[in-house]
């Protein structure tokens, strides 16, 4: 048993963990308070990328990079908040999922005509190019630096959610919509600000993912689905559903595409452990789903009943 | 004293901390138009949803016909002969109310696996369709879209598609619901007339209503059966004034 | 008697579909073929989601992991020497009946958005175990070298062959979905749409049905896949991916969703736009894009539904949320 390529494996899964809760979280409150299905949520993760990628390469800073891709996710997110979602509240999810897609559609094509169909390569600073000695391996600063500031952004969102009168709307908008329309919430303010939020993160999430994952047109939607498994699983409108799905996930995964074809060949023959390791990892979250919707069809920590 | 139609026996049900049904006896005799009144909250709605399926007692039994429903899935009571109404409309609102009572009689006729021939055309569904809806007095907006029916109208469907399922008893929860006076009596009229040949649990408001027809009456208050007994019995009991707020007219006179 | 306008239009489009292969002859364009035969197929793809969707009021969002599986049960069949038209039907049917039955057992208990998010998530699941299995070509998909064979009778490499086979597979495809849609069974099937408790409450044990009516699309969809197949003599895994899934949606939609012969129209409008605006410019995807919006937004009843008394917003369905 290689303990360190466990632990190694363990850290890197709490990274995609991480990763996968910033980009639920918002999707889950959005879903939660405005009843929104995004399909697009994953193109605002890809501007925060290409923003990302683009304005470290000319200016050499990863902090201005991840201060403009949040920036840049927010305002487009904004812009189409107010020109297209807000005709989509209330309209049944079919034609929120539809509309979106074409937005996917739209911004695939947008980012292909700015930056060229090609993806760019997100260029890393020194400090963080570097690994750290952690119980005698090696680990990547950055990927250490991911599950920082993921840990302390949600930290941060709890914080919110639970302390704050913004929090507390985001809560009992998940819960019960109709109320805090009725409470005098000046709605059209609460959604659009949720839902900057919500973009915020996916443009973190974007310029985190960056250095790690390929900067490419597309890979929102391929990081979508994986959103969405980890806010079935967590149960929609939970934002803490949501980190403890995430990060199930984002270990189960990482563990199983590691790990899975060792243990296949303790009981199967290295042929047909080698074939089938990959092909199971691959589907291992999905199963999961199923399982836990099986024995519980609204997720772990439904917000709504 | 013959086996009850439907037993409730020790029925509980609460909901975080509001207690909805406790600790309840009830029997319905069969061919014998039972009524349930109550103030609001008193625990009716609960009730329906226990007694057809669609709400999961904490505790407590219900037989039907002889048969242990308390855990049974709401077709399955249907098909034992226990049919229910809706007090808010549900019905079928795109199709006519020929389709919907049809519906209800195909639902009785075995299995629906059927995939070519046209149900629309089938005698067998559509006969007893007609038939239901003669009795209720629709026969001539059979071929109205339920969506176009008015609300009187639209509670007569309710009525038929319970009726084409050939029941042994009928759950009726507030049939005179959102009806003016005229309405109203036109629906007791049509109860009446299936009084004896179907047995009846009433859930009503409209205390009219409910002494036009009601063989028992049983008064729950805070999800627990006050009083049971004949018309007169429950209007000259104490208990039963104290629960509706002392209010004499809460109980003789118009209702809702 | 909806026939008029509607029904004109629909009969008018299959003499068009008909005549294809002699036009394509007469004017030396036998890519008009290729193009009109890659929309009946895609048709009975949406046929069989429409019945879903329009009739059954399930919006399954991983339909098109149905057409992939068809298109790679024929793929792997040729691939071990299994040409017989007629095997390979069986082993079309088999596999997508069986697959639907476990994914629809699995997501039929949950409604509205939960059952689009797991219907996505479990054809997303296979498009990734197609792409991993690297003995079938993975990623890059795998190249059928023969044509199915159908009783040694017809033979499919003759192209105007092929397209009727299609075109009668179609028209097939339609009549049968005339006969379920009006049977008992799919009158349950649309009673559960239109309300599903009142179903319940009349006796009808409803989730068997739904089940039911979900391994039916299922294996229609698996037909048109085994057709696609033959028509690309190449599979992929791209097939099953969600987004094809969408565009299945969206040709329901554009033709009118609930109306039986809609997706047939919605399909070719769907791809002849998709020709259209492609050949226009590389960057067609930023005018597809809002199209699509523009359509959800404003075009619900689709084309069919504008036909009818009561214009774009008649046939709009008010799906389950």
């Amino acid at each position: 048993m290689d303990w360190t390529l466990l632990f190694e494996q363990l850290l890197n899964g709490l990274q995609l963990g991480i990763l996968l809760f910033l980009l639920a979280a918002g999707l889950t409150v959005v879903f939660g308070v405005m009843d929104l299905m995004n399909l697009a949520h994953g193109s605002l993760y890809m501007i925060g990328a290409f923003v990302a990628a683009t304005v470290a390469i000319a200016t050499g800073s990863f902090l201005l990079a991840m201060g403009a891709a949040i920036v840049a996710a927010l305002i487009i997110g904004i812009i189409i908040e107010v020109t297209l979602l807000r005709s989509l509240y209330g309209r049944g999810h079919l034609d929120q999922v539809l509309a979106t897609f074409g937005l996917i559609l739209f911004f695939n094509e947008l980012v292909r005509v700015v930056w060229g169909p090609e993806g760019l390569e997100m260029p890393l600073p020194a400090f963080f190019d570097t690994a750290v000695t952690i119980f005698g391996f090696s680990y990547p600063v950055y990927r250490l630096g991911v599950i920082g500031v993921g840990l302390v952004t949600a930290a941060f969102l709890f914080l919110v959610v639970s302390h704050t009168r913004i929090g507390m709307l985001i809560r009992a908008g998940a819960s019960d919509r109709t109320m805090v329309g009725a409470l005098g919430v000046d709605i059209k303010l609460l959604f659009t600000l949720v839902f900057g939020l919500g973009a915020a993160l996916a443009g973190l999430a974007g310029v985190m993912a960056a250095p790690i994952l390929s900067v490419a047109i597309g890979m929102g939607e391929e990081i979508l689905i994986l959103a969405f498994v980890v806010i079935v699983i967590g149960g929609i409108g939970s934002i803490q559903g949501a980190f403890v799905a995430a990060i199930v996930i984002g270990v189960i995964d990482t563990l199983g595409r590691s790990f899975l074809d060792d243990l296949f060949k303790l009981f199967l023959p290295a042929n047909a452990a080698e074939t089938a390791a990959p092909a199971v990892a691959s589907m291992l979250i999905y199963i999961l789903m199923a399982a836990v919707l099986f024995f519980r069809p609204q997720g772990l920590f439904p917000a709504r009943t | 004293m013959a086996e009850p139609l439907l037993a409730i026996k020790g029925l509980n049900k609460h909901y975080g901390g509001v207690v909805a049904t406790q600790d309840l006896y009830l029997d319905v005799l069969a061919g014998e138009v039972h009524a349930i009144i109550g103030p609001n909250g008193a625990g009716k709605t609960t009730l329906i949803g226990e007694l057809s399926g669609t709400v999961e007692p904490d505790s407590g039994a219900i037989t039907f016909a002889g048969v242990d429903i308390t855990s049974l899935a709401a077709p399955a009571r249907s098909l034992l002969g226990m049919a229910r109404t809706f007090q808010i409309t549900s019905l079928f609102m795109e199709f006519t109310a020929l389709d919907n009572v049809a519906l209800a009689v195909q639902a009785h006729d075995g299995p629906s696996f059927g995939m070519w021939d046209a149900a629309r055309i089938d005698e067998a569904l559509r006969g007893p369709a007609r038939e239901a809806l003669q009795r209720v007095g629709l026969e001539t907006r059979a071929d109205v879209p339920a969506g176009n029916l008015s609300h009187g109208e639209h509670r007569q469907l309710e009525i038929a598609m319970a009726l084409a399922t050939q029941p042994k008893m009928l759950l009726l929860d507030e049939p005179t619901a959102g009806m003016g006076t005229e309405q109203s009596r036109r629906m007791v009229a049509l109860l009446a007339k299936l009084k004896g040949a179907v047995t009846i649990l009433l859930i009503e408001h409209d205390m009219d209503a409910v002494f036009a027809l009601a063989d028992r009456i049983t008064v729950l208050s805070y999800g627990r059966a006050i009083a049971t007994g004949r018309p007169e019995e429950i209007r000259a009991d104490a208990k039963v004034r104290e629960a509706y707020l002392g209010d004499d007219a809460g109980i003789g006179g118009g209702g809702a | 008697m909806k026939v008029n306008l509607k029904g004109g239009f629909v009969a008018a489009l299959f003499v068009a579909l008909a005549l294809v292969p002699v036009a394509a002859q007469l004017l030396d364009q036998p890519f008009y073929m290729l193009v009109a035969q890659r929309i009946m197929i895609l048709a009975i793809a949406a046929l069989s989601l429409n019945l879903l969707m329009g009739y059954g009021g399930m919006i399954s969002f991983g339909h098109a992991v149905y057409v992939g599986l068809g298109a790679y049960a024929v793929g792997i069949s040729a691939f071990y020497g299994v040409t017989n038209g007629a095997a390979q039907l069986a082993i079309v049917v088999g596999v997508s009946a069986l697959v639907a039955l476990v994914f629809g057992a699995n997501s039929l208990r949950t409604r509205g958005v939960y059952f689009i998010m797991i219907t996505l998530a479990l054809a997303q699941m296979l498009f990734f175990l197609g792409v991993s299995l690297d003995v079938f070509g993975g990623d890059d998909g795998l190249n059928i070298d023969q044509r199915s064979t159908l009783f040694g009778l017809i033979d499919l490499n003759h192209r105007p062959s092929f397209y009727y086979l299609v075109f009668f597979a179609l028209v097939t495809a339609l009549y049968l979905c005339h006969r379920l849609v009006n049977s008992r069974f799919g009158m349950v099937i649309q009673g559960a749409r239109s309300n599903e408790p009142r179903m319940q409450a009349i006796g009808f044990p409803t989730l068997r049905y739904r089940l039911t009516a979900f391994v039916i699309a299922g294996v229609m969809a698996g037909v048109a896949g085994a057709l696609l197949a033959n028509h690309t003599d190449f599979v992929s895994p791209d097939m099953m991916h969600w987004t094809h899934s969408g565009e299945l949606i969206f040709m329901v939609l554009l033709g009118g969703m609930g109306s039986l012969a809609g997706p047939v129209v919605g399909a070719a409008i769907y791809l002849l736009l998709e020709e259209l605006l492609s050949g226009w410019t590389v960057h067609w995807q930023l005018i597809f894009g809002p199209f699509l919006i523009a359509v959800v937004l404003f075009g619900r009843g689709g084309l069919l539904g504008l036909m009818e008394k009561g214009g774009p917003m008649a046939g709009r369905e008010r799906d389950d949320g």
